[in-house]
């Protein structure tokens, strides 16, 4: 039973989503509607089920002063001091804690953590890249066959196609980036997307029908 | 160890320490780069710049701050331009940090839009924009491709109240607004898998017009779209931001970023030729 009865919810679930894209008839709605709701109480679950996995792997890591144990303090105090503004708020001249209406979104210490610390370490990640990148192009980009040419001859193109001092070449260049992604990219990538969407359906089609058992685990 | 073996196995610093002085360099000296403005861009801008004054625009803002150097310039270009053309505008933010940078380009704008500036030789008031009257913020909700769904049924089912608690049915502009029949396009300023579920389960399923704001590693992944109408426009990187500041003559952070951007990327060209002179000139002494 314990591996039947979530292969029959797969397949009358799936099979009723299938038909009801098609039916546009307002009980079909109210259940579809009904069906998301119950996605979102699902998925509160889970955001609960991964804020408890966070706490005890990092609780463990440090009991156990394994390397680097500093980082998890770092995390849960992160955690536990966003709940805590996001809780906090201010309305009719006094400071409380609010768990069920917005007043957290004024704390300005909520606004200032992601201002302030969020967005730069973010975005100081990110911009992190220019730097590995210019590194692996420089290493990586080399004519060493005609595929290889091909690819380098492309990547300088695209990448020259907004450089405004190339003189007369600059719109020839700024052509040939834009043939290069309207024509040999979109058949490519629409092979690939065409590709995808049938092995999309196909794996679908196995979940549903009971083929495909891989997301029930070994138990 | 000759020259043409240095040339191909430069220490990785010296890149970085070129690259560095570069971007100091082009950020601190104030000089502008020539922008030219593409097909793909000009449309978003056309249609927007052709819509009357309380059509509704609703721009989803799903990036996170580490996409915030090319996303950021879009959303504030698309959304000034929005209110300046006295538009009402309603935002969503489906990445899980999207709210955060919402709410900075909301009250950034806000303040931009207090200051008297003209455009394209149209001379635009200064006003100050309302919430709820001008724009609607929506929030975020998890699972973007239910709340996507959810919203063609109706904008309250995923959300019912906006970002502040303000439930839907007590904001003015939303007032009458059930779903995106009501919306005149949707533009999604986006840095991953989000931009797909917009164009599969959005407009493939409700038909209304979208275009796409992306970083610009993506752009390329979504040309197939423009190809076959699924898309109206296409913003791709800082260079898509720029093209649309440049259009709507505001130049601002885009414009900026791009005099840095253009140096950067011939310093990596520079050194990718670098590596190949130094791969040819060594393959040929090999051979003599």
């Amino acid at each position: 039973m314990r591996r039947q009865i979530p292969l029959m919810l797969v397949f009358i679930f799936g099979i009723f989503m299938i038909f009801q894209y098609f039916v546009p008839h307002e009980s079909s709605e109210w259940i579809y509607e009904f069906l998301l709701d119950w996605i979102y109480i699902i998925g509160i679950f889970a955001l609960a089920l991964g804020i408890w996995s966070l706490i005890r792997v990092s609780v463990a890591k440090i009991k156990a002063h394994k390397s680097g144990w500093g980082y998890p303090i770092i995390t849960l105090a992160g955690l536990f001091l966003m709940i805590l503004f996001g809780f906090t708020g201010y309305r009719d001249g006094s400071w409380g804690f609010y768990f069920m209406t917005a007043e957290g979104l004024s704390n300005p210490m909520f606004r200032h953590f992601f201002d302030y610390i969020m967005i730069p370490i973010q975005s100081t990640m990110f911009a992190l890249l220019a730097f590995f990148i210019a590194s692996a192009a420089y290493r990586a980009f080399r004519a060493r066959n005609i595929m290889a040419s091909l690819l380098l001859v492309a990547a300088l193109v695209v990448m020259l196609r907004f450089n405004p001092y190339l003189g007369p070449i600059g719109p020839v260049i700024a052509d040939t980036a834009s043939w290069l992604l309207n024509v040999p990219n979109l058949a490519a990538k629409r092979a690939i997307i065409i590709g995808v969407g049938l092995g999309m359906v196909a794996t679908s089609l196995k979940i549903i029908l009971g083929i495909e058992r891989g997301y029930l685990g070994k138990g | 160890m000759n020259i043409f073996d240095r040339m191909m196995s430069l220490d990785r610093r010296w890149v970085f320490l070129l690259l560095v002085v570069v971007c100091a360099v082009t950020y601190i000296v104030p000089f502008q780069v020539p922008i030219r403005v593409e097909g793909e861009v000009r449309s978003i801008y056309d249609f927007i710049d052709t819509l009357k004054p309380g059509e509704i625009v609703f721009i989803a803002i799903d990036y996170d701050p580490n996409a915030l150097a090319e996303l950021h310039p879009m959303c504030y270009a698309v959304m000034e331009h929005c209110f300046r053309k006295n538009l009402k505008v309603i935002v969503t933010a489906l990445s899980q940090n999207g709210p955060g940078m919402a709410e900075q380009a909301i009250l950034n704008i806000s303040d931009s839009l207090m200051l008297d500036r003209e455009y394209n030789g149209v001379l635009y008031e200064g006003r100050e924009i309302r919430n709820g009257e001008d724009y609607a913020f929506l929030g975020y909700k998890p699972y973007f491709a239910l709340v996507i769904l959810g919203m063609g049924q109706n904008f309250r089912i995923p959300f019912p109240t906006d970002y502040y608690g303000t439930p839907l049915d007590s904001i003015p502009m939303m007032q009458g607004v059930q779903n995106y029949d009501q919306v005149a396009c949707v533009v999604d300023l986006s840095a991953g898998n989000i931009t797909d579920a917009w164009i599969s389960y959005g407009q493939g399923r409700f038909y209304f017009p979208l275009a796409l704001g992306l970083t610009g590693v993506m752009g390329a992944d979504y040309y197939p779209y423009l190809n076959s109408r699924q898309i109206f426009g296409l913003m791709a990187g800082l260079y898509g931001a720029a093209q649309y500041e440049e259009m709507a003559n505001n130049p601002g952070l885009a414009k900026d970023g791009m005099r840095v951007q253009v140096y950067a990327h011939l310093v990596i060209i520079l050194f990718i030729l670098m590596g190949n002179i130094g791969y040819f000139m060594g393959r040929r002494d090999e051979k003599k």
